[in-house]
């Protein structure tokens, strides 16, 4: 006789099992409908296969399994299927799901289907696909499909046949090896197969089962399959509590029994993986009890699956005044049902219909006395007491520190609690709140870390920025050393270096160019945006400038003035870029070739020839402004006023071009002529180069265009300027002559602007 | 159709807890029988006044506090507190030290904590230690067995327990000849005995000399508490884990400084264990589920110091017995314990902490 542990806790139960084992297993009349529940098991609902109207046959596939832990539904009886909508599922909430709803033609029609003759023959994988097609969900209770389960990632050393059937009424599983213990034993040799013929076949049956003990044990002989016999107390039917109970080992907290390299398979699992593999039938139909006093016959069937509750009450003599609930399965751990419409599914073990002084209603509840008898039958071995007083304070913590998710929820501490405590609801109830809880800390540790790691991003950038800013200083100290050292001596070793990576800098630069052309045309596009945006602009600062000379203070002509200014710069900036664009979107070798030249010339370029060029620009600027002074003070009285701005322009053009003379004379001088270090001068010339690809590209831009636009632009002036010309003339005041004079000027500057600029372009063009 | 909607389990003992306090009225009976062949009818008269007290004030606060007093009252643990508070005040104790003591432990160290199954400590005991701190007096004069009633005199009958216990019953003064009754008690005696080996003294007493163990009665009613404990282990009403210990604890401890008999001697294991509130305390008030720590191992950590309390108490403290003290004292100490004897869960490697916080 083989060492059995001891279950920790449990409670002994009134049996009440041989009322529904004085007859066999019987089979029912077909129902006029079945309804049969996509999902019913844990796991990915099945792919629909058929529709509203089809004619399937017995054993046809109506979903197949998709993604990993899935399995499909097949028709149990040949039919029509009349709806494919929502109808409420066996579910302790009482909730609807969707649900194929078929109308049996009463052939009873099989699909063509085959078995295998032996399995030995195939591998592992093989048959589990067949349990997995033939929509094997774990019988015993919570429908986990089973080839899932089958196939083990850890080495299996134990396969447990649970045959215990521990809750009080049930006598499924008892039946089921009583009739048909020959396909049971050869079920188990299939699951040992498929898991490696693991050194241990135990089958695990309380000693209230002493016919189903007698029927197995024949069929056992010559074989390493083991039936032991324990103490009838529940919940000894539960997984870990078996595994203790025949092992002595318990499978740890969080983890599986796989993990202590054992599997449990419910009896009625394995007669349904039989019954797959060696006939080719997938589930279609189970065993269910049919018990309590509400019933006058008490019996076990064959059910199909998706046979209404009601069919069964009803060829049991169901009698509803008598009934105080409908439970689907057992008293301790069963669900009560909202109304007997609901199908029978594939875990449906027991439909228990009790009378009023079975089951009576629940008293209320006295206070707890802290006896710990629930403690005593607790098989997890914890303190449902304290739990109970944590979870009426809400104390989540404290819960957690006892372990409330240990909790099998086996109903034992309720059962014996002498106060009428709903135990076992308080602790559902507080576990739905913390898994909820844990949920929201979940979601709101995502969001705290994406504002921390946003926070430190934008840290790092600011950071990087910082850093750029300083190499770029550095650089253009150290690229004035060069340039001194350059021009002053032979070339230094250090130039020598730099020469050799200018290569590199022109690669990244090329590089870069490469992946601005990702969007050339998106870039184009915004560019166009911005140039006609700035146009605009400068048109409105116009028109407003315009509006002013007739009467405004000098302060309000001084701003407008400025924003003219403004207004330009940005134009010529934003034309600028465009132009910067559109020789970049051409992908040819010559471009680029040209683009490298460009660049290659801009980096040697020396800072020296960099300040000149700009000291010529200023320069010309002041010219330019010189001559609108002077051709101000000709114009009018009024023109002081322009003056003024002009001369305010020209005074910083002077500031700017004095400050890059100076600079210009002091770069040779002060230059020391240390040498520059190739780092430093990588990212000097790699900076040197970015500015000045911009200019070449500039450079490099067609004349005509850039007149093209001026005419434009001169045209629409010319054109305003006109208009308004006409409108003040039109009034003819003695008042507007001033300003008639003024606008006459001005339009006469505009069309010689324009000849000027329309003679250059025929001549481009030319 | 109107179908029950519960959740599980949906089956149940029939067992509630009215059940379990009459088992340990019950189991009290033989102790009670003991007490009263020994002490004659006063402690009768005490239990039938604290639990009229004790139901009259649970009523009362029922009533106050808007419940149904009928279904509070039906699980007998008033009436409990009544009767154990009843078996440990004196016998012939003036009627208002039960009605005092009652009140107190009902109203006080019951209802205002919440009740049934909030009270941090042994009402009873609570009530106990009020009297015994209040009226050091009455609470000490405990009678005389019967069998060392000088000739002539005999135990007071049932109407004189009551007459003096309620003098006003009896027109004429009869306060002051309970006097006539009262002895000391082994604990007593035994406290008080300097300069005399235990030897001599369990010669010399008649207390002693007279009784098999621990003194003459005295150990009768103890062993009545110990079959009433028995009885209630048997019907596995609590488990053996307190009462085992703290007795373990005060047989070790008296053993440890029984010096085979000397006159420093605190007494010997079996005078500790069958004298003064031992048994009582140990299966009736030990026990206290409400009270007492929740795990097993807390069960034995929370009776042995009991047990030790008890001890040191009775050898070197004011007061020659201390059941209630002791018990008390680890009341407070219970929570505590709880939260570090969590059992180990299936599937665990260690036992946890009640006061460990996730993460």
């Amino acid at each position: 006789m083989r060492k059995v542990w001891d279950l920790v806790g449990g409670v002994h139960i009134p049996e009440n099992k041989y009322q529904s084992v004085q007859n066999s297993i019987g089979t029912l009349p077909l129902p006029s409908q079945l309804v049969i529940p996509l999902n019913q098991h844990i796991g990915a609902p099945p792919k629909l296969l058929v529709a509203k109207g089809d004619k399937v046959l017995k054993g046809q596939p109506l979903a197949e399994p998709k993604g990993m832990v899935s399995v499909g539904v097949h028709a149990p009886t040949s039919g029509l299927i009349s709806d494919i909508s929502d109808h409420p599922i066996p579910h302790p909430s009482g909730m609807a799901a969707r649900c194929i709803t078929l109308i049996p033609d009463g052939d009873d029609r099989w699909i063509e289907h085959q078995g295998i003759d032996n399995f030995r023959e195939h591998s592992s994988a093989a048959l589990l696909e067949i349990i997995r097609s033939a929509g094997i969900a774990g019988l015993g209770g919570a429908g986990f499909p089973s080839a899932v389960k089958l196939n083990a990632r850890q080495p299996i050393s134990t396969l447990i046949i649970n045959a215990t059937e521990c809750e009080p009424y049930i006598t499924a599983d008892d039946m089921l090896m009583r009739e048909r213990p020959e396909d049971i034993v050869e079920g188990i040799k299939i699951l040992s197969f498929i898991l490696g013929e693991p050194d241990e076949i135990l089958i695990g049956i309380e000693n209230n089962k002493p016919k189903a003990y007698d029927a197995l044990e024949p069929y056992l002989k010559g074989t390493n399959i083991e039936l032991v016999e324990f103490e009838t107390r529940y919940p000894s039917g539960g997984e870990k509590q078996l595994i203790q109970i025949l092992t002595g080992k318990e499978v740890p907290h969080g983890g599986l029994p796989a993990n202590i390299g054992i599997v449990c398979q419910n009896v009625g699992t394995t007669y349904a993986i039989q019954q797959a593999i060696t006939r080719g039938e997938p589930l279609i139909s189970r065993v269910t009890t049919v018990t309590g006093k509400a019933c006058s016959t008490n019996r076990n069937y064959q059910t199909l699956i998706g046979t209404p509750i009601s069919h069964l009450l009803e060829y049991n003599h169901f009698d509803q005044s008598e009934c105080s609930r409908l439970v689907m399965g057992g008293p301790m751990m069963g669900f009560t049902l909202e109304n007997p419409d609901i199908p029978v599914i594939k875990t449906t073990n027991c439909i228990l219909a009790p009378n009023k002084t079975e089951l009576p209603e629940p008293p209320l509840a006295q206070a707890c006395i802290r006896c710990g008898m629930c403690a005593e039958a607790c098989p997890a071995s914890l303190l449902p007491q304290q739990l109970f007083w944590h979870a009426q304070s809400k104390n989540y913590d404290k819960l957690e520190a006892q372990n409330l998710f240990d909790c099998i929820e086996c109903g034992a501490c309720s059962y014996v609690c002498p106060s009428n405590i709903p135990l076992v609801q308080y602790y559902r109830a507080s576990k739905g709140e913390m898994r909820k809880q844990a949920e929201e800390k979940i979601d709101s540790d995502r969001a705290r870390q994406r504002f921390e790691f946003q926070q430190s991003r934008k840290e790092k950038e600011e950071a990087a920025k910082l850093a750029k800013r300083e190499a770029r200083k550095k650089a253009a100290e150290q690229a004035r050393a060069k340039t001194a050292s350059n021009s002053t001596s032979s070339k230094t070793t250090a130039s020598d270096t730099a020469a050799s990576s200018v290569d590199d800098i022109i690669k990244a630069a090329m590089a870069r160019a490469e992946a601005k052309k990702a969007s050339p045309k998106e870039q184009q596009a915004k560019l166009e945006r911005g140039v006609a945006r700035a146009e605009n602009h400068l048109e409105t600062v116009q028109q407003r400038l315009q509006l002013l000379e007739a009467d405004a203070s000098d302060k309000q002509r001084e701003q407008a003035l400025a924003a003219i200014e403004d207004a330009r710069v940005r134009l010529v900036g934003a034309q600028t870029k465009l132009k910067d664009i559109k020789p970049t979107q051409v992908d040819d070798p010559k471009t680029k070739a040209v683009d490298t030249k460009v660049l290659m010339e801009k980096i040697q370029a020396s800072p020296t020839d960099m300040l000149e060029k700009k000291i010529s620009t200023l320069k010309e600027r002041i010219t330019v402004t010189e001559e609108k002074i002077s051709a101000a003070t000709e114009d009018s009285p009024e023109g002081a006023v322009l003056i003024a701005a002009l001369q305010k322009g020209l005074d910083k053009q002077q500031t700017k071009l004095r400050d890059a003379e100076q600079q210009l004379s002091e770069t040779p001088v002060d230059a020391p002529a240390e040498a520059v270090t190739p780092e430093t001068q990588d990212a000097a010339s790699a900076a040197i180069a970015r500015a000045q690809a911009k200019a070449a590209a500039q450079a490099n831009m067609s004349d005509e265009d850039k007149l093209r636009a001026t005419i434009a632009s001169l045209k629409t002036r010319l054109k305003k300027a006109q208009d308004r010309l006409t409108a003040i003339e039109a009034e003819n005041s003695e008042d507007n002559s001033d300003k008639i004079s003024a606008l006459r000027t001005g339009v006469d500057k505009l069309q010689a602007k324009l000849t000027t600029a329309e003679t250059e372009l025929s001549e481009q063009t030319l | 159709m109107a179908l029950l909607k519960l959740t599980s389990p949906h089956a149940h003992t029939t067992q509630d807890t009215g059940n379990v306090m009459q088992l340990v009225l019950l189991a009290t009976t033989p102790g009670l029988l003991a007490l009263t062949i020994f002490f004659g009818w006063g402690t009768l008269i005490n239990i039938c006044i604290a639990s009229i007290v004790a139901l009259g004030c649970e009523a009362g606060i029922m009533h106050l506090r808007k419940r149904p007093v009928m279904f509070y009252l039906r699980d007998y643990s008033a009436l409990v507190t009544a009767v154990l508070l009843g078996l440990a005040l004196p016998p012939l104790a003036p009627w208002w030290i039960a009605v005092v003591g009652t009140a107190f432990a009902i109203i006080i160290a019951k209802q205002l904590y919440g009740g049934l199954g909030y009270n941090p400590f042994n009402p009873a005991m609570i009530g106990y230690v009020v009297l015994l701190i209040s009226f050091p007096v009455q609470m000490t004069a405990w009678p005389a067995p019967a069998p060392l009633y000088e000739a002539g005199t005999a135990v007071p009958g049932l109407w004189q327990s009551l007459q003096i216990v309620l003098p006003f019953l009896s027109p004429e003064a009869v306060t002051g000849t309970i006097d006539a009754f009262t002895a000391a008690t082994p604990l007593d005696t035994v406290k008080h005995s300097t300069g005399l080996l235990m030897e001599q003294l369990y010669q010399k007493d008649p207390l002693f000399s007279q009784g098999n163990w621990a003194g003459l009665g005295w150990e009768w009613v103890n062993l009545g508490f110990l079959a009433g404990g028995c009885f209630l282990l048997y019907r596995k009403i609590f488990t053996w884990h307190a009462p085992v210990a703290m007795l373990v604890a005060l047989t070790l401890c008296s053993a440890l400084f029984y010096d085979g008999g000397s006159s420093t001697s605190h007494g010997s294991p079996l005078l500790h264990l069958l004298s003064g509130a031992t048994m009582l305390g140990a299966f009736f008030i030990v026990t206290d589920p409400v009270t007492s720590a929740t795990s097993n191992r807390g069960r034995l950590i929370y009776g042995a110091l009991i047990g030790v309390l008890i001890f040191i108490i009775r050898s070197w403290g004011n007061y020659p017995d201390s059941v209630a003290f002791a018990v008390l004292l680890m009341n407070f100490a219970a929570p505590l314990i709880d939260n570090y004897t969590l059992p180990r869960t299936y599937g665990h490697q260690k036992s946890r902490r009640a006061t460990e916080k996730k993460d």
